[in-house]
């Protein structure tokens, strides 16, 4: 098994641009089930690079294709309508790529989708989610795991692929990677995939990729002590060298100055700590850690 | 993107937010002095001189004063004028007709990260930091996290009346209050602000309520809707760092910091990881730079040029890990950066891994440059890269 996204995964592609083309290539190249594209004014015609029909709403490819999950990546101007329309669509796992979304916009998107349930939204300013072997939805290298039985959950993509990376040289694969999105606003929390790898058979250990700013990582650090205490799992938090005030790249990785505390991240590694967690200090560190956890 | 006081009581103002009556922005001795003379000409009793600057604490700092005469207002433009508050050096200055206070009072608009709505604070205690009330006298400060759905049609009077109230404001002033918190509630969504903050909000001996200061912070991700926030980019209001000001120009992800290994990289958590291993092995960043997702040759280019501009760099540590960037780009970026950069003395160590790696290190190799050195690791290009700088 895998989480969020498997065999049965059928993608249609919001946003098919240049890049929206070049990863939906890489996906469908990989093996995932991509099997339309949607552009408001090429309804009616090919997708030549993919050799698919595009359909003028996701409404119209749900009802002919069977779409059950879509990749977005429109520009960040249009994202929250292109998330809204294939949530009303019917659509069950919406996995949105595109950064630079507004927090309005967002905050809007979290309200009148996610609260109402339903839908598994991923991201925005994400890099996708991969069941090696099955589907990859976004734009995580493939070539960088293979199948196996960790669960990975990341703040950002790059830094996934490093440990994905360190993992498949020591031969460790990879049950699903949940890249959930570097923004302030994010429609999946770590908490919640972390539930979902506990509930899943193949997940065996768990590792997790956190970032300063924020509270997240606590929240699941505490539900891993309560409720998963035997299970592997190791974390990084990326930023240990980040000054106060400074937003580092990521809409949400900031340590608010005179805020409430807990958002740095040694004082992240040392609140999880204390939830029995092994924290590394660096990427490299946090796949050594995995991988002495499962020798 | 944050605001100075005078340009967030500009856009309280025109979002029909009561401020005090208009000021001027000034940036010489003359223009404060002249400013000084004209508004207590038209009749103000005295004028403050007040530093504008992107950092909290102006008051402790010595950066605002009451001046009711020209010759005060002098010696305070003297004193203000290049004062160095927590880092940021002031340029500008606003001069602005003092207000009579008999109360002070907290209220802001904030976005809520945790409840994913909108946050209202509102206190009787102004004027002092709410973080401290919240600590010290928390039932002192009021709470309410709305959600979009129930703002849709903006914060309803309702709504604002009954947070005046059990934030216990002067009976006298709570309908003004509640109608100032609508309006500033207005503002934060038409403005795209994830703050909009008035410490302290006063009461005037007339039972009106005003903003007396402002603190707004504008959400960058939002530029597009309104003009790229071109009307807030003037002058003498930059960070510290010119580099910083030069790549937020370019659109470039760059923070400054104090090390000497230059750091670059794509994704905003690998450049975060990258900087925590330089400093495991001994070195110091001198920067965050991330290339972001999609990076063109282009865009790598101006941001290597960006890196090896400061001064403080030593060598420079280039960690690609392609997804979106593919390593072909990334190569034929450092290719055409240093091509175009000419002779520099410093050393890159670059480690690029992912999607078309083998082809982005095939067009280095086949390069030859002199001054690029590849490296297998993370942890092998740090310690190169800790290295270099070291013996530079």
């Amino acid at each position: 098994m895998s989480i969020f996204i498997d065999e049965n995964t059928k993608v249609v592609v919001q946003g098919i641009g240049s890049q929206g083309t070049f990863h939906a290539k890489r996906n469908q190249a990989y093996g995932t089930k991509v099997v339309a594209g949607t552009h408001p004014k090429k309804g009616g015609t090919t997708w030549e690079e993919l050799g698919l029909p595009v359909y003028a709403t996701v409404k119209e490819a749900v009802e002919a294709e069977g779409v059950n999950t879509s990749m977005v990546m429109v520009p960040a101007p249009f994202t929250k309508d292109a998330i809204i329309e294939a949530y009303e669509a019917g659509v069950e796992t919406i996995v949105t790529i595109t950064e630079g979304v507004p927090v309005h916009d967002m905050t809007e998107v979290y309200d009148t989708v996610v609260r109402r349930g339903g839908v598994r939204l991923i991201g925005p300013n994400c890099p996708g989610v991969i069941s090696p072997g099955k589907s990859n939805v976004g734009i995580i290298p493939a070539d960088t795991t293979m199948p196996g039985n960790v669960g990975l959950v990341s703040r950002s993509g790059t830094l996934t692929y490093q440990i994905m990376h360190e993992l498949a040289q020591a031969g460790i694969g990879i049950s699903t990677c949940v890249g959930i999105g570097g923004d302030p606003v994010i429609g999946t929390q770590f908490q919640e995939v972390i539930q979902a790898f506990a509930e899943d058979p193949e997940t065996h250990a768990i590792a997790f990729v956190g970032e300063i700013g924020g509270s997240e990582e606590q929240l699941a650090g505490e539900w891993i002590r309560d409720n998963i205490p035997d299970t592997p799992v190791v974390g990084y938090i990326a930023g240990f060298e980040a000054p106060p005030g400074k937003q580092m790249g990521h809409a949400g990785a900031i340590v608010k100055e005179g805020g409430p505390g807990g958002e740095s991240a040694a004082e992240k590694k040392e609140i999880l700590e204390g939830y029995g967690i092994a924290v590394a200090m660096n990427p490299s560190e946090a796949a050594r850690l995995m991988i002495e956890r499962l020798a | 993107m944050d605001l100075v006081e005078f340009q967030g009581k500009q856009l309280f103002g025109r979002n029909g937010v009561p401020v005090p009556p208009t000021g001027t922005v000034c940036r010489t001795v003359d223009e404060i002095v002249a400013a000084a003379e004209q508004h207590l000409a038209d009749g103000h009793g005295a004028v403050v001189v007040k530093a504008q600057v992107k950092t909290g604490g102006r008051g402790k700092a010595g950066g605002v004063k009451l001046a009711s005469s020209v010759e005060e207002a002098r010696e305070h433009a003297g004193s203000i004028l290049g004062l160095d508050i927590k880092g940021h050096t002031v340029n500008v200055v606003y001069v602005e007709p003092a207000s009579d206070i008999v109360e002070e009072y907290y209220l802001s608009v904030m976005h809520d990260r945790v409840g994913k709505g909108h946050l209202v604070i509102c206190s009787r205690e102004g004027g002092v930091d709410i973080e401290e009330v919240n600590r010290t006298n928390p039932d002192a400060v009021v709470k309410r996290t709305l959600t979009p759905t129930e703002t849709a049609a903006g914060l309803s009077p309702d709504t604002a009346a009954e947070i005046v109230a059990a934030a216990d404001l002067p009976a006298e002033v709570r309908a003004a209050a509640a109608d100032l918190l609508v309006a500033l509630f207005a503002a934060y969504r038409a403005e795209d602000a994830t703050l909009a903050e008035i410490n302290p909000l006063i009461r005037r001996p007339d039972d009106s309520v005003i903003a007396l200061d402002a603190k707004v912070t504008l959400d960058g991700n939002a530029a597009f809707r309104h003009d790229g926030y071109a009307e807030w980019q003037i002058a003498g209001l930059e960070a510290n760092s010119p580099l910083e000001a030069e790549a937020q120009e370019k659109g470039i992800q760059y923070v400054k910091l104090d090390g000497n290994v230059g750091v670059l990289g794509n994704g905003a958590g690998l450049v975060m990881a990258t900087l925590d291993v330089v400093a495991q092995h001994g070195g110091r960043a001198a920067d965050f730079l991330d290339v972001g997702g999609g990076a063109s040759a282009d865009a790598m280019a101006e941001s290597l040029a960006l890196v090896l501009k400061d001064p403080d760099v030593k060598s420079v540590f280039v960690n690609i890990f392609g997804g979106i960037t593919r390593g072909e780009e990334v190569a034929n970026g450092i290719i055409e950066s240093t091509n175009r950069l000419g002779e520099f003395p410093q050393k890159l160590v670059v480690r690029l891994d992912g999607t078309n790696a083998d082809e982005g290190r095939r067009l280095l190799d086949e390069a030859a440059l002199p001054n690029v050195i590849s490296a297998a690791t993370m942890d092998e290009a740090a310690s190169k890269a800790v290295a270099l700088a070291a013996q530079a």
